[in-house]
């Protein structure tokens, strides 16, 4: 008799511990797609963040159509969209290639991104008082320098906990691309799974993405505290960050100061 | 200050070479007529306090000096230039963002929250501008930004980041942040008025140096000590007009208009 779950630990082992080139590839793939599409998101909501508080109508428009749609159709549509309805170069940088596929994913994910990250990135600016506005213009710096120096800075300080939540995310969303076929690390599972049929590779790939994630959150924290060291007088100690990212409930209920 | 401890003999400037001209401005939020028909003329050197009711028009008025405000029609002039617009066929049209910056850079002004950048340590926040909008080397502005914030008293706070500062020393920051430009006019808008009762004094005494060094400053003020001490003239506003303006020794002690004389009785 099977048990109802049986574990193949050696797959496991072998897939985490010992894996192979291919998947290494695979895993550099999500790694490269996740991180361009999030930067390029990250572009995208900042202009559509400046469109939204632009005194130029149109750009107004057009900021809340680009949120309208994109936040409101899925992801995967998205992507199914931008790979067959445009034709898409495969583009080579040396040894590394991108594929037409991933490079339809990338623009998929970042625009899909943007719609999201304009809504942070608006929430940021707002937090920053008026008065700095007026304080860097009375100096003689422009609105672009404003932004540049004082407001985004200050900005960053509530962008950064949200952005890396949208980031978490999006490492898990690449795995989406594989239905263009995009061969990143899901996609390697799953032609595993379909000549094997052994479903452990896919919790292989769970333990590599919770790494990734793990990972993430180790950096995020680090960024948090810096961004927050300068102007507080109480400072957080690394470890408490730390646990406010991990489990802010938690960090909570045992007294952790937070902002 | 003078060996017997008072001020010394007033600075009087030499009543020529106007600072600030401002003609017949109005100004409206919606459709309320907040400045109707305001003129005035700052020369160099001189101290001008403008007080009145809160309400009356005078934050409004100095905001609009600095183009933070649009102005509805009249005119506004420093150093001989037209502020925040251009004519163009007769008409005056708002000039270009990069214009009005470059008209922001010789005014400085003092807000009534201060303002401070708080991602900034003190001295960061003097040299911001010096090197960023003037395109000053750094270790210039530096020096000069140590001698200005050793003049307002806190040589020994630059390092420190505005929010372990108090009150009346982040607007002392602030005055020096205002000064490291080089300004040919420095405004103050209420710049005592968020301040604690204790830390007020360290403000107006730097102001009043200021004031006896011969800068040119326009001092929205609700401190009637300081306009008394201090100003060359004081300019009474109310309800978007100026009403009365003459010597604080005129002013305060034989005010003319009625409307003077009760705002005067209720404050002094």
């Amino acid at each position: 008799m099977h048990a109802l779950v049986a574990v193949d630990w050696h797959v496991i082992w072998q897939q985490v511990f010992h894996p192979n080139n291919v998947f290494f590839r695979t895993l550099w793939a999500t790694v490269y797609i996740s991180i361009v599409s999030q930067a390029a998101g990250v572009l995208l909501g900042l202009l559509a963040a400046l469109a939204r508080m632009s005194r130029f109508a149109p750009f107004r428009w057009i900021s809340g159509v680009y949120v309208w749609i994109f936040r409101g159709t899925p992801l995967l549509v998205q992507i199914f969209y931008v790979y067959f309805a445009f034709s898409w170069p495969t583009l080579h940088f040396g040894f590394w290639t991108v594929t037409d596929a991933a490079l339809a994913g990338i623009v998929a994910l970042s625009i899909n991104e943007g719609a999201y990250m304009r809504e942070i990135i608006r929430a940021g600016i707002d937090s920053v008082d008026r008065g700095q506005m007026e304080a860097a213009k009375s100096v003689g710096m422009t609105y672009g320098q404003a932004m540049r120096r004082i407001i985004l800075p200050q900005a960053a300080r509530v962008i950064v906990p949200p952005l890396g939540n949208e980031f978490n995310n999006m490492m898990k969303n690449t795995s989406l691309v594989y239905t263009i076929g995009v061969f990143e690390m899901f996609a390697y599972a799953e032609q595993n799974y379909s000549q094997f049929f052994i479903a452990d590779y896919f919790l292989a790939i769970a333990v590599w993405y919770l790494l990734l994630t793990t990972i993430w959150t180790f950096i995020q924290a680090w960024i948090e505290r810096r961004l927050g060291a300068s102007e507080r007088g109480d400072e957080l100690s690394f470890r408490e960050r730390l646990e406010l990212a991990w489990n802010p409930m938690a960090a909570w209920a045992r007294g952790t100061p937070h902002r | 200050m003078e060996p017997d401890g008072s001020l010394g003999p007033r600075y009087s400037p030499q009543m020529t070479e106007l600072v600030m001209h401002a003609e017949d401005v109005h100004k409206s939020f919606g459709r309320l007529h907040v400045l109707k028909g305001v003129s005035l003329e700052v020369a160099k050197g001189e101290t001008v306090c403008i007080i009145g009711p809160s309400g009356s028009g005078k934050t409004t008025f100095i905001r609009c000096i600095n183009h933070l405000e649009k102005i509805d029609s009249g005119r506004i002039e420093v150093n001989g230039q037209l502020i925040g617009y251009r004519q163009r066929n007769g008409k005056l049209v708002e000039d270009s963002e990069r214009n009005i910056a470059r008209q922001r850079t010789q005014i400085g002004m003092v807000f009534q929250r201060f303002n401070l950048f708080p991602h900034k340590t003190a001295l960061q926040n003097v040299i911001e501008a010096p090197v960023h909008v003037l395109g000053q080397p750094k270790e210039q502005a530096t020096d000069f930004a140590r001698v200005l914030l050793g003049r307002v008293g806190l040589a020994d706070k630059l390092d420190t980041y505005p929010g372990k500062l108090s009150g009346g020393q982040q607007q002392r920051v602030a005055i020096a942040r205002a000064l490291a430009m080089g300004p040919a006019l420095m405004l103050f808008d209420e710049a005592t008025s968020a301040l604690d009762p204790e830390t007020i004094g360290e403000v107006l005494s730097v102001m009043e140096e200021l004031a006896l060094a011969g800068t040119t400053m326009i001092v929205v003020t609700h401190e009637m000590g300081f306009a008394r001490k201090a100003a060359n003239r004081v300019v009474m506003m109310d309800d978007g007009l100026i009403i009365e303006e003459g010597t604080p020794d005129h002013f305060f002690d034989e005010p003319e208009h009625e409307r003077t004389k009760q705002f005067l009785s209720k404050i002094l």
